[in-house]
């Protein structure tokens, strides 16, 4: 249950992805030779055991279906709806969990191969990537209907008019606060609308000794992902990084960690990291997403959770995270049939709201959404958030998102590590992402 | 080396006699003929060359071929990848990462080197005076290499994390102020070339702790008569004859650092910005890096190191065979 598509952001199954480690080397040559083939291996690394997809008979009856969630098996309520989605469409489900960014690659590699599972459940800033390379079928060819879905989800697995997949799931960033900091600096959490109180706020709780803010700035498509709210909360647009808002949510950043209302190790922070920090209770506030819930919940920390502010009040948009499921392209196009039926069974309201509520996801649907907030109200801000989430993929701008995201984390880390100013840091990184995307 | 032996015993050099006509097993060999001997020899070779072909040569011509070639995640799927020439290496080179990266590299590698041989020869003279517990003392040193890199790489930058680092506490309490050792882009490369320092220290240590025993006791004993001090040992005796050691510890650090990329990476990943980033972890990065991977700079840079590493084993090859002469 990873929410980001970086192949290596923390996680504890994530350290198994990095290439071999070669420690100690006995002969001359062979070193030499180890080198090079590292660095093949880089390029290589996937192409090991993919595991045969849908295959062509289709009166057999078995699809295979693939998710990212390895920490369910067989006896899992996520494995029995699936089955059972399955035996209702008169077919057998196999179904295959793998580790999300191990996904992406065996997805990529069956495809190469022309075996590709008959339904894919992936990380929605890869739909684009997949459905760039011509793996997936649009929603046209399938028939699947998406019409119940809300919008801004539905936007990450869009590219060119099409849409890519149905979502499964959404869920998104805000920020979960301490009361009992806040209130020994006497801030109501309320107050808080935009950026200035949320400043005020810091420096409130700075001076009665707390502390500020915790965030992960690090380099890496995590760090892109938690500083987007502010970014796009500033009015920024990612085609246009050195803008004057782009710059203004940068030096917001920047200001916090040089004034000390955020700890200097953001810049290192992973989401993780970052929670752990929540967690020793010194904390005023934490930027992390909905997964964290059940964590704080068991922390015995009085917490509460509002909406990230954008610059001039507001709720700013913030990255939708969460999974579309796919029907890739298939030789026997008779097959889709039966997928679509499997697609729409474990997306109808039903479904939606035990498996989100198993991945503690926001429902892509009002009428799932509905139910979901009546059987837990402490959803509820978090169906606010999702509501103005927004894909990373988003407006149009599909595969060339994470070439624009590599550069906006640089300059975050070129800012708030003070090696360069924030307007220098985006302009370098404006004129890296316009020749990469050209 | 096997490729040799074996030619050399099936076709003696200079059409030498074969030295045992009278063995029991020469008679039948000789009877099958030159042509079916060489097919033995080349059954002999098989496994080697298939081995050296299937995991040395095709990776590299792979990457060598991946490195020429505009491949995208389309190409991937329909396996058209353009033949661009040198374009991604000219990408790599007009990239504003090239001159940091090439720069920490030769920085990472060469004072991480220079730090790991002086202290590893210096414990290895040390451990080589036998005092009551050199041995347990010495094995404790291996502590390091032993380690899981992960759990190494994690420890440390928990000690030298900024707010709650045990080093910056340290400090702190010393009076001093909070350095932000992985974080800010003056100490980030330093932090990470420490940490390879003490994982280097062990390896360096047990090479040359090796060679010391190789150098016969008597040399120092006639020294100990002659009158020499502790540092004319060392500098007349010790260091000369560790030469070939010496060189060999140094080559295999080279090759080894250069390709460093798990500590780097748990510890800051190349960052803050480029400040921490080598070749290596800037191949990873252009790699795999983000959901688009970029096959083809990522294998130039890839080739950019095995060059490096390539240089260094033929001046180590030059060095070797100067000292052969002399």
């Amino acid at each position: 249950m990873l929410h980001l598509p970086g192949p290596l952001t923390e996680h504890p199954q994530q350290f198994r992805e990095e290439p071999p480690v070669i420690s100690f080397i006995r002969s001359k040559r062979t070193a030499v030779a180890m080198v090079g083939l590292a660095a093949a291996t880089l390029a290589l690394t996937g192409c090991a055991g993919g595991a045969g997809g849908g295959s062509s008979d289709a009166a057999s009856g078995t699809y295979t279906f693939w998710d990212p969630y390895p920490q369910f098996d067989d006896t899992s309520d996520w494995a029995k709806l699936i089955e059972k989605c399955g035996t209702e469409a008169g077919v057998t489900v196999e179904r295959t969990g793998y580790d999300t960014s191990d996904l992406t690659s065996k997805a990529l590699l069956a495809g190469q191969q022309g075996n590709s599972p008959d339904l894919l459940l992936v990380d929605n800033p890869v739909v684009s990537t997949l459905a760039e390379a011509g793996l997936l079928t649009d929603t046209d060819e399938t028939g699947a209907d998406t019409s119940a879905i809300e919008a801004n989800i539905l936007a990450a697995g869009q590219l060119d008019g099409k849409t890519y997949g149905v979502p499964i799931g959404a869920n998104t960033l805000a920020l979960y606060y301490n009361k009992t900091v806040l209130d020994a600096a006497g801030v109501d959490p309320a107050s808080i609308t935009d950026w200035d109180s949320l400043t005020s706020a810091l420096e409130a709780v700075s001076a009665s000794g707390g502390k500020g803010i915790t965030f992960s700035g690090i380099g890496t498509e995590e760090g892109s992902f938690q500083f987007l709210p502010w970014y796009w909360g500033s009015g920024a647009d990612l085609t246009e990084l050195d803008s004057d808002d782009a710059v203004s949510a940068l030096t917001l950043w920047t200001d916090w960690v040089e004034k000390g209302y955020a700890p200097n190790s953001v810049i290192n922070n992973t989401q993780t990291t970052s929670w752990q920090e929540f967690l020793t209770g010194e904390y005023a506030f934490s930027e992390n997403g909905t997964w964290q819930l059940a964590g704080v919940k068991e922390s015995g920390i009085d917490y509460g959770i509002i909406s990230i502010p954008s610059k001039d009040g507001g709720a700013a948009p913030a990255p939708t995270g969460g999974e579309f499921l796919t029907v890739p392209v298939q030789s026997d196009d008779a097959r889709y049939e039966v997928s679509e039926k499997i697609q729409s069974c474990l997306t109808s309201t039903d479904n939606l709201v035990a498996t989100d509520t198993t991945l503690s996801y926001v429902a892509p649907t009002k009428d799932a959404q509905t139910e979901q907030v009546a059987t837990d109200p402490d959803l509820e801000p978090w169906v606010t958030a999702v509501a103005d989430a927004k894909g990373r993929t988003s407006d149009d701008l599909g595969t060339d998102y994470p070439k624009i995201s590599e550069q906006l984390w640089k300059a975050v880390q070129n800012s708030l590590s003070g090696s360069s100013d924030p307007a220098d840091a985006l302009k370098e990184a404006q004129q890296a992402a316009a020749s990469a995307t050209e | 080396m096997s490729i040799d032996t074996m030619e050399r015993r099936e076709a003696p050099p200079g059409g030498r006699p074969d030295p045992d006509p009278g063995l029991p097993g020469a008679g039948p060999r000789r009877r099958r003929g030159p042509g079916a001997s060489q097919l033995t020899a080349w059954a002999f070779l098989a496994p080697v060359v298939t081995y050296l072909a299937v995991f040395y040569v095709w990776p590299l011509v792979r990457n060598v071929d991946l490195s020429t070639h505009d491949y995208t995640v389309r190409s991937f799927i329909d396996g058209t990848a353009p033949f661009i020439g040198l374009e991604n290496f000219a990408d790599v080179f007009a990239s504003p990462t090239f001159g940091p990266a090439l720069m920490n590299t030769l920085l990472f590698t060469g004072v991480s080197i220079a730090f790991q041989f002086t202290i590893g020869m210096a414990l290895a003279v040390f451990f080589f005076q036998r005092f009551p517990l050199s041995s347990t003392l010495r094995a404790l040193f291996l502590v390091p290499w032993l380690l899981p890199l992960i759990v190494s790489a994690s420890t440390w930058s928990w000690m030298l994390n900024s707010e709650s680092g045990v080093v910056n506490s340290v400090i702190r309490t010393l009076g001093g102020d909070q350095v932000n050792w992985l974080t800010s882009p003056q100490w980030a490369l330093t932090s990470v070339i420490i940490a390879n320092i003490w994982i280097g220290i062990p390896f360096n240590l047990v090479i040359l702790y090796s060679g010391l025993q190789n150098i016969p006791g008597d040399i120092y004993e006639a020294a100990a008569l002659d009158g020499a001090n502790a540092w004319q040992v060392f500098r007349r005796i010790t260091f000369p004859l560790l030469r070939p050691v010496s060189a060999i510890t140094i080559l295999l650090g080279l090759v080894y650092t250069l390709k460093v990329f798990d500590i780097i990476w748990i510890m800051t990943r190349g960052g803050p910005g480029d400040a921490s980033t080598t070749f290596a972890i800037w191949s990873y990065q252009l790699g795999f890096g983000s959901t688009l991977p970029s096959f083809g700079p990522a294998a130039a840079v890839g080739n950019l190191l095995i060059v490096m590493a390539l240089v260094c084993g033929f001046v180590y090859l030059r060095v070797q065979r100067k000292q052969d002469r002399s």
